[in-house]
C-alpha cells in the first residue's frame, strides 16, 4: 500500500471511529466480492470494537438449493448433453454427489469464463446438446439474455440454458422482514448496482429505515462505505448513498436491463437460506422456450432437506457465523465441503477458513 | 480493463460488437453488446463473465477520488503522480 493509500486508509478510520462513537453497529455486506475484499484486506481487524460486519446473502452458488443442483447434475449426465459451467459450480454439493463426480461418472462438463463460450461449444458440436447453467445475480443475467438473443437470431438449435438467476432487491425485502435480522445499514453490491442502479435500493432504504451504501471492491471502496454508512446511523438518516460513481450511476445500465427484460420475465424462485420469494428470479420467456434447457428437458426440483447439521442457511442470512457451526473447519473443510459457503471463492465459510478467521 | 481494438457495431444484431482488451499485460476479447456506453480505444471498462458491463467516463472516477479524499480528510496535493 501506498503512503497515499495508507493516509487514505487512516483517515477514513478516524472518521469511522468519530461517526460511531462508541455507539455499536451492524453492517451487512450483501456481494460475494465484497465478502472475499474485506477478509483479503484484513479490514474488520482495522475496524473500531463497536463495528461489526457481517455476511448476507451475496455469493449466488451459496443461494442456489440442493434441488436446483440435484437438477443440474441429473441433466449433466443424460446421453448427448454437454454442460458449461462457471467453475465455482463444479464442487457444490447436491443430495448425493457433486458435478465433478458427475464428470468422474461419465457426464461431459466444460468449465467456461462466459455464457458466449458455451455458445462456442454448442457451434462447435452440433451432434451434443449444449445447456449453460445459468447461476448469477443481475450482473451475469444481462450477459446470458444477450447469449440467448444471439443463439436464437443464429437459429442454434442445441444450445440452451438452465435459468437459475437471482434477483437481489426482492430478496433483501424478504431478509430485513425477519424480525431476528439486526442491523443498522446495508454495504450495497457494486457491479449488481452497475446494472440497476444505485436508484434500486431505494425502496429498501424507506421500508426499513436502513442506510444503504453502494460501494466498490478495493479496500478503500469499502472503509469509505462502511465511514458513509456510520456516519449516516449518527446522523439519524437512512437514504442511499453511490460511494462508486466510477461504476455505478443512479439508473444503472439501461441497455443490459432490457436485454434482460426482452428475454426474461420474473418469476418466483427458491433460495437457500431464504425460501421461495416471489418475483426474485428470472424465467425465460415462451418466445425462447427451445433455448430453456427446464422446459425442453422436462425437469422438475425436487424438495432436497438440507445436509444435516449444515449452517450455510442461517450464515446466509447472517445470524450465524461459521466458526458457530459443528462442522466448520472439521467435517466441512474446503477440500471436503459439506455446505456451499465453504466451496465457492465467494463464500463466507470459506473466506472464515482462508483468513483464519474464528 | 483498456480498450485496445474495437469490432462491429453495437446495433448490428447478427455479429455482435467486440473488443480487446488488457490489463496487466493479458489480452483479452470481450463483447460489446450490453455495455452502457460504447467505448472507443483507450477508454476502460468493467468487465464481467466476457462482457463489457460499463465504460467509465474519466469525470466520474475524478468526482470517486474526490468523494474518497473529502472523506479522508485528504486533499489533491497529497495524490500521487
Amino acid at each position: 500500500m501506498t503512503d497515499f493509500a495508507k493516509g487514505m486508509a487512516q483517515g477514513l478510520l478516524s472518521k469511522i471511529k468519530d461517526a460511531s462513537s462508541g455507539k455499536p453497529m451492524c453492517f451487512m455486506e450483501v456481494c460475494g466480492t465484497h465478502t472475499m475484499s474485506i477478509f483479503r484486506s484484513g479490514i474488520r481487524k482495522l475496524l473500531p470494537r463497536e463495528i461489526r460486519l457481517v455476511s448476507g446473502p451475496g455469493c449466488p452458488v451459496c443461494v442456489t438449493p440442493v434441488g436446483e443442483i440435484d437438477q443440474m447434475i441429473e441433466l449433466s449426465l443424460l446421453p448427448g448433453v454437454i454442460t458449461a459451467t462457471f467453475g465455482d459450480m463444479l464442487r457444490v454439493p447436491g443430495s448425493t454427489y457433486n458435478l465433478s463426480e458427475a464428470r468422474a461418472r461419465g457426464a461431459e462438463i466444460k468449465v467456461v469464463y462466459s455464457p458466449a463460450d458455451a455458445l462456442e461449444i454448442a457451434e462447435n458440436n452440433p451432434d451434443k446438446e449444449v445447456v449453460f447453467l445459468g447461476i448469477g445475480f443481475e450482473t451475469t443475467a444481462p450477459s446470458v439474455a444477450a447469449t440467448i438473443l444471439q443463439a436464437h437470431r443464429n437459429k442454434l438449435k442445441n444450445f440452451m440454458v438452465f435459468p437459475s438467476h437471482k434477483l437481489m432487491p426482492p430478496a433483501l425485502d424478504v431478509l430485513l422482514s425477519d424480525p431476528e435480522i439486526d442491523m443498522d445499514g446495508l454495504i450495497c453490491p457494486g457491479h449488481v448496482s452497475t446494472i440497476i442502479g444505485a436508484r434500486a435500493f431505494e425502496p429498501v432504504a424507506e421500508k426499513f429505515q436502513m442506510p444503504c451504501v453502494v460501494t466498490g471492491f478495493e479496500p478503500l471502496d469499502i472503509l469509505q462505505g462502511i465511514c458513509m454508512l456510520a456516519q449516516q446511523v449518527s446522523r439519524g438518516e437512512n437514504m442511499v448513498e453511490n460511494a462508486y460513481r466510477r461504476a455505478v450511476s443512479w439508473d444503472g445500465n439501461r441497455r443490459a436491463r432490457k436485454i434482460i427484460e426482452t428475454v426474461f420475465k420474473p418469476a418466483d424462485a427458491r433460495w437457500r437460506g431464504l425460501g421461495t420469494i416471489a418475483g426474485s428470479g428470472l424465467e425465460i420467456r415462451k418466445k425462447f422456450r427451445q433455448l430453456d434447457a427446464r422446459r425442453h428437458f422436462g425437469t422438475r426440483e425436487k424438495t432436497v432437506p438440507e445436509p444435516k447439521g449444515c449452517q450455510c442457511a442461517q450464515i446466509i442470512k447472517g445470524m450465524a457465523l461459521p466458526s458457530s457451526c459443528p462442522m466448520f473447519s472439521s467435517a466441512c473443510t474446503p477440500l471436503t465441503p459439506v455446505g456451499p459457503c465453504m466451496v465457492s471463492s465467494e463464500g463466507t465459510c470459506a473466506a472464515y477458513y482462508k483468513y483464519g478467521e474464528s | 480493463m483498456k480498450v485496445t481494438a474495437i469490432e462491429g457495431d453495437q446495433d448490428d444484431i447478427l455479429i455482435p460488437p467486440v473488443a480487446t482488451v488488457e490489463a496487466r499485460g493479458v489480452t483479452s476479447r470481450i463483447r460489446l453488446d450490453i455495455v452502457d456506453r460504447m467505448p472507443r480505444v483507450g477508454d476502460y471498462v468493467i468487465v464481467h463473465a466476457g462482457f463489457a458491463i460499463h465504460t467509465l467516463a474519466p469525470e466520474d472516477a475524478r468526482k470517486s477520488m474526490a468523494l474518497l479524499q473529502e472523506m479522508a480528510g485528504q486533499t489533491n496535493d497529497n495524490q500521487p503522480r
